[in-house]
């Protein structure tokens, strides 16, 4: 098989600047989701130095939300307001009750027990919901493709990049901007000088793991018009947003966006040449990122050495 | 000893069942295994082992599967069994996985002692399954497709395949597809042993039209997002994208081939359609996809054993049709049990005879076992999928629009699978 | 670390006169007997399971994490790419038995010994990492060995798994048995295991098991004595490869047939929960916690099809409230 691509690639397939530039592109959109993953991710590891291993069921159950409230009310955007509100709340409750009492026990447990986590939110989904998945069509208003004069692309698609661009402003401007955002950052600097300022740490790290959840049920409604919803959906994104934090360096923030983006061209790109390489890319990206740097791309040092 | 009996209505355990299996349980393992190590016994109930992947994504097709091999097992019984001789269905979660399978298909063997069995969902897992029941004489009718289990290397005298096989369903498709939709041709393949089957059945049968392969593209399995295919396909403008991906995959490529209006553009076609997808992915999506299929309800209009496996199936669970996947299970258990009326016994050596004589008309017309391969000769339907404008009913979904009325000519030839001649 | 410490006191102190604390006569026995004590526990084991084949796959799955837990355990370093070795250990003692005819007695070496390459690069690879960056370096390289092994077709079956492992009968001493008597061959599979484990307790006896655990609980300090830390590392992580792959050839010989499941990351988190089950660090934690995991398995899945649901919330329950385990749990009860 993997002769067949060679071939193909020393033929030359005929790459002009068009196909090139749509590969690029939907290479960009793919990166979007991984970015939104992995952020959130990258979110809960940078402040709580928690693994979380149930991130991508909560992926998952941000679709499903989505389609509940989209069987309701009949409206995509709606459900994009709803989406983050229900499932952040749902992953607050679970910090609060699950993942609070193992705060300073060292990253094995809570990697394990939101393992855990995971399986009971699969399973639960399923049993409520059945096996078989359920349709979740594109929005009327962002369904077909849109001439960007070069070439066609999905309107759907274009959409994704967008509203990613637009949800990382937002939550820019609240790290940044918002007094909330100055405890998060200095809380992610130094915890103790934060808890002697008088500061409830607790409850900054309730909202901090409520965002980082929310953030997955939003990329999971957002996945959901292209990937499908059944249950199974968030297992392959659980790895591709570890693959993405990894690179950019566990609890950056930028480098989850670099990395998300990064990831996504690649496999864009290698499933243009070599398409049985496609997921095999990844890893090999990881592991020599990793072997060079470590720490990731942006990572900072002394995180959990 | 564990064995599952399920609930008519609902398809599930039932609570009583389930504490009479307990207790079972407690008993067998009190009483040590070598009470559990009796051999296969030649009166007594006939015991068929059904290893189904009861939990994970396939588990909604493993549940239709098991629905269907109990009504065979019903039928077989109200029809006063092998003169009078009561069949039993023991089903185990193989969950999808090939070693989990090979385990609870030795359980069945060694602990249970099947006379036969029967099931299997992903082409790893029949193989598996397989492996273990030939190495120790136990006839297995496997019904996921696959076209290594004909082929001498896989293929002992007790391997049985009354599912359809890669080589013939892509070859009915392909023969109706490439005259009606053209000849310029991509695939879109997943990479795994049914892909690429598939499209080698594909190709073979392309010859006898010319085809012209414009683009080949394979695709990891478990891919969720199909996006960075499509360019190289759209830029190649084929008439037909050929996809041979099964399940959720299926599910989305074609959702996302709606994305980037390959619809549009170009035919899209299927080896195999699933009834399942096409209800978890909606009617919109899937309008105007060709692919094949071993079954469909409607086939009752013409053949009085669908109407029979039909009417069965909708007393005992709502009205409901079996899907395609599901009468494969009713279809592998008819076999072996068709096999063991006209042997007269439950003996692996003369039920094997049987079958390789028999011709059978488990569901949809009449069928033999190729004597090779074991591989079940059987007709292959082409359906369209109808746009929901069209539709009528809740099970209305296809259009049939051809029919390949089968033969051996559209099998790999015994010489070919490596089988002495 | 001190409470880690304290958990492994029975087991990696030899001077048990010097405990303070006084130990139930029969645990104090085991203790001392360990290799014993697990040899006759699995000589009854059979008679407790509901089937012979979920006996051997305890027997099989226990050496994979009494294999894992020198590396997690005695190491502390989380691997999340064990499936490598477990899998190609049965590749490699599968694919010369199906494609070549070998014998099983040079089948099975070279399946360890194809575990154990494996090992000694991903390992000289993964020790520069620490943390959390160790566990997902050795995921990431262990998935690409997954995707080597699943396009190399030819050899390994790829997605379809090998088969044709077929190991009817051994031949030892003039001896014939029959390997498809489920009894016999969970005996024959035992003799194996029974060796690997005394082994296993030989090398934590060792001068390099002491060193292993005094890197563990001060690293800064076992190097300024002048030990080598990353060597120690990497010898731990070459063998613990090594015991997974023995237990992966093992896997091919009882099943017959290699699924390449048994590269999945999944099986790589499985002996993690089994590790920490049983109890990590503790000579006999792993191999319980393997018995357990798999016998509640395939009792809940005769239950109900949502069986997963009850193995996280196992999994949640464990943690919070019996961070240590089984075994670690009982250790610490009998010592208060």
């Amino acid at each position: 098989m993997w002769f067949h691509s060679i071939g193909l690639l020393l033929r030359g397939v005929r790459v002009t600047f068009d196909l090139f530039l749509l590969q690029l592109f939907t290479g960009v959109a793919l990166g979007a989701i991984y970015v939104l993953v992995a952020l959130g991710l990258s979110l809960i590891f940078g402040l709580l130095t928690i693994v979380n291993f149930a991130h991508s069921q909560f992926f998952m159950l941000g679709a499903y939300v989505g389609a509940f409230i989209m069987g309701f009310v009949g409206n995509f955007w709606l459900a994009l307001v709803g989406v983050p509100i229900v499932v952040g709340l749902i992953g607050m409750v679970c910090e609060r009750f699950l993942i609070r009492p193992l705060y300073g026990r060292g990253i094995d447990y809570p990697l394990l027990l939101t393992f855990g986590l995971g399986l009971i939110i699969l399973e639960i989904v399923r049993m409520l919901a059945g096996t078989a998945g359920i349709p979740f069509g594109t929005p009327p208003s962002l369904s077909g493709a849109v001439d960007l004069g070069v070439f066609f692309f999905p309107k759907y698609r274009l959409f994704l990049i967008g509203i990613t661009a637009v949800i990382l402003v937002g939550l820019w401007l609240f790290l940044e901007r918002t007094s909330y955002g100055l405890i998060i950052r200095a809380g992610a600097r130094d915890q103790e000088i934060v808890q002697i300022l008088g500061i409830d740490v607790s409850k900054v790290w309730l909202v901090v793991f409520g965002v980082g959840i929310a953030l997955a049920g939003l990329a999971g409604l957002l996945a959901a018009p292209i990937r499908g919803v059944f249950p199974e959906m968030g297992v392959p994104v659980l790895v591709e947003a570890f693959v993405v934090t990894v690179v950019g360096g566990m609890g950056s923030l930028f480098g989850a966006v670099v990395a998300g983006l990064l990831v996504g061209i690649t496999v864009s790109f290698t499933s243009f040449y070599f398409p049985q390489m496609a997921t095999l890319s990844m890893f090999l990206l990881m592991a020599l990122v990793l072997i060079f740097r470590p720490r990731g791309l942006f990572g900072r040092a002394g995180l959990l050495d | 000893m564990t064995t599952y009996r399920f609930d008519k209505k609902s398809g599930r355990l039932t609570r009583r069942d389930f504490m009479g299996a307990g207790i079972g349980a407690a008993a067998a393992i009190a009483a040590g295994p070598v009470y559990l190590r009796h051999a296969r016994a030649q009166d007594g109930p006939i015991k068929i082992g059904f290893p189904a992947p009861l939990s994970g994504p396939y588990s909604s097709e493993a549940q239709d599967q098991v629905r269907c091999a109990q009504i065979a097992v019903d039928l077989f019984n109200e029809a006063g069994g092998l003169d009078g001789r009561m069949a039993e269905l023991l089903v185990r979660d193989s969950k999808l996985d090939p070693g989990e399978a090979a385990t609870r298909t030795l359980e069945l063997i060694e602990s249970d002692g099947v006379h036969f069995l029967c099931g299997g969902l992903s082409a790893s897992v029949q193989l598996s399954i397989n492996q273990v029941a030939s190495q120790r004489g136990v006839i297995y009718n496997s019904i996921s497709q696959s076209d290594s289990i004909n082929e001498a290397s896989d293929f002992t005298k007790y391997t049985f395949h009354e599912a359809m096989n890669p080589t013939m369903t892509a070859g009915s498709v392909g023969r109706y597809v490439f005259p009606n939709h053209g000849k310029r041709v991509a695939f879109l393949t997943a990479d795994y042993a049914y892909g690429h089957e598939m499209v080698r059945g594909f190709k073979r049968a392309g010859e006898e039209f010319d085809i012209e392969v414009v683009a080949e593209v394979s695709h990891p399995l478990g891919q969720a997002d199909f996006s960075t295919f499509f360019p190289r396909i759209q830029a190649a403008g084929p008439d037909v994208l050929i996809c041979s991906n099964f399940g959720r995959d299926q599910l989305n490529t074609i959702k996302q081939a709606n994305d980037f209006g390959i619809k549009q553009q170009m035919q899209i076609a299927y080896p195999v359609l699933l009834f399942t997808q096409r209800v978890a992915g909606g009617a919109q999506a899937f309008e105007g996809i060709i692919g094949g299929t071993n079954y469909y309800w409607r086939l009752e209009e013409d053949h009085e054993s669908a109407k029979r496996l039909n009417d069965a199936y909708r007393e005992r669970h709502d009205g409901g049709v079996p899907s395609d996947y599901g009468a494969y299970g009713y279809a592998g258990i008819y076999g072996l049990l068709e096999g063991a009326k006209q042997a007269g016994s439950t003996d692996a050596d003369g039920v094997i005879a049987a079958m390789e004589t028999m011709r059978y008309d488990a569901y949809k017309g009449e069928q033999n076992f190729r004597k090779c391969d074991h591989q079940a000769v059987q007709s292959v339907l082409v359906i369209q999928s109808k746009p929901e404008a069209e539709i009528e009913g809740e099970y209305d979904l296809f259009n049939v629009v051809h029919t390949d009325n089968g033969g051996e000519e559209m099998l790999r030839s015994c010489e070919e699978l490596g089988h002495e001649t | 670390m001190s409470s880690k410490a304290e958990r492994n006191a029975l087991d990696v102190d030899r001077t048990g006169e010097q405990r303070q604390v006084r130990m139930p006569a029969l645990i104090d026995l085991i203790a001392r007997h360990r290799v014993l004590a697990a040899i006759v526990f699995l000589m009854v084991l059979p008679w407790a399971t509901p089937y012979e084949a979920l006996a051997i796959n305890i027997l099989i799955f226990g050496l994979y994490a009494i294999g894992f837990n020198l590396i997690f355990g005695y190491a502390g370093m989380l691997s999340f790419g064990h499936a490598a070795f477990f899998g190609l250990g049965a590749y490699g003692c599968g694919i010369p038995i199906a494609k070549f005819g070998f014998p099983w007695f040079v089948a099975l070496p070279l399946g360890v010994a194809v575990a154990g390459l494996a090992a000694a690069i991903i390992g000289w690879l993964a020790i520069r990492a620490r943390g959390i960056y160790f566990a997902m370096v050795t995921l990431a390289l262990s998935q690409i060995v997954y995707y080597v092994v699943f396009q190399w077709v030819s050899l390994t079956g790829g997605e379809d798994g090998l088969r044709g492992v077929a190991v009817n009968s051994i031949d030892i001493f003039g001896l014939r048995l029959n390997m498809l008597d489920p009894m016999t061959k969970y005996y024959a599979i035992l003799v194996i295991v029974a060796v690997a484990l005394w082994l296993f307790s030989r090398i934590l006896n060792s001068p390099f098991g002491g060193v292993l655990e005094a890197i563990r609980e001060n690293e800064k300090r076992a190097a300024a004595c002048g030990y080598d830390i990353k060597g120690t590392r990497w010898l731990a992580f070459l063998l613990s490869g090594l015991f997974s792959g023995l237990a992966g050839a093992l896997y091919a010989m009882h099943l017959s047939v290699v699924p390449i499941e048994t590269l999945h990351y999944f099986n790589s988190a499985i002996v993690v929960m089994m590790a920490l089950l049983g109890g990590m660090g503790t000579f006999f934690g792993p191999f319980l916690g393997a018995l357990v995991y798999l016998l509640l398995e395939d009792i809940i899945t005769v239950i109900t099809v949502h069986w997963q649901l009850f193995v996280g919330a196992l999994f949640v329950f464990l943690i919070l409230f019996f961070p240590r385990g089984i075994w670690g749990s009982l250790l610490h009860w009998m010592k208060q």
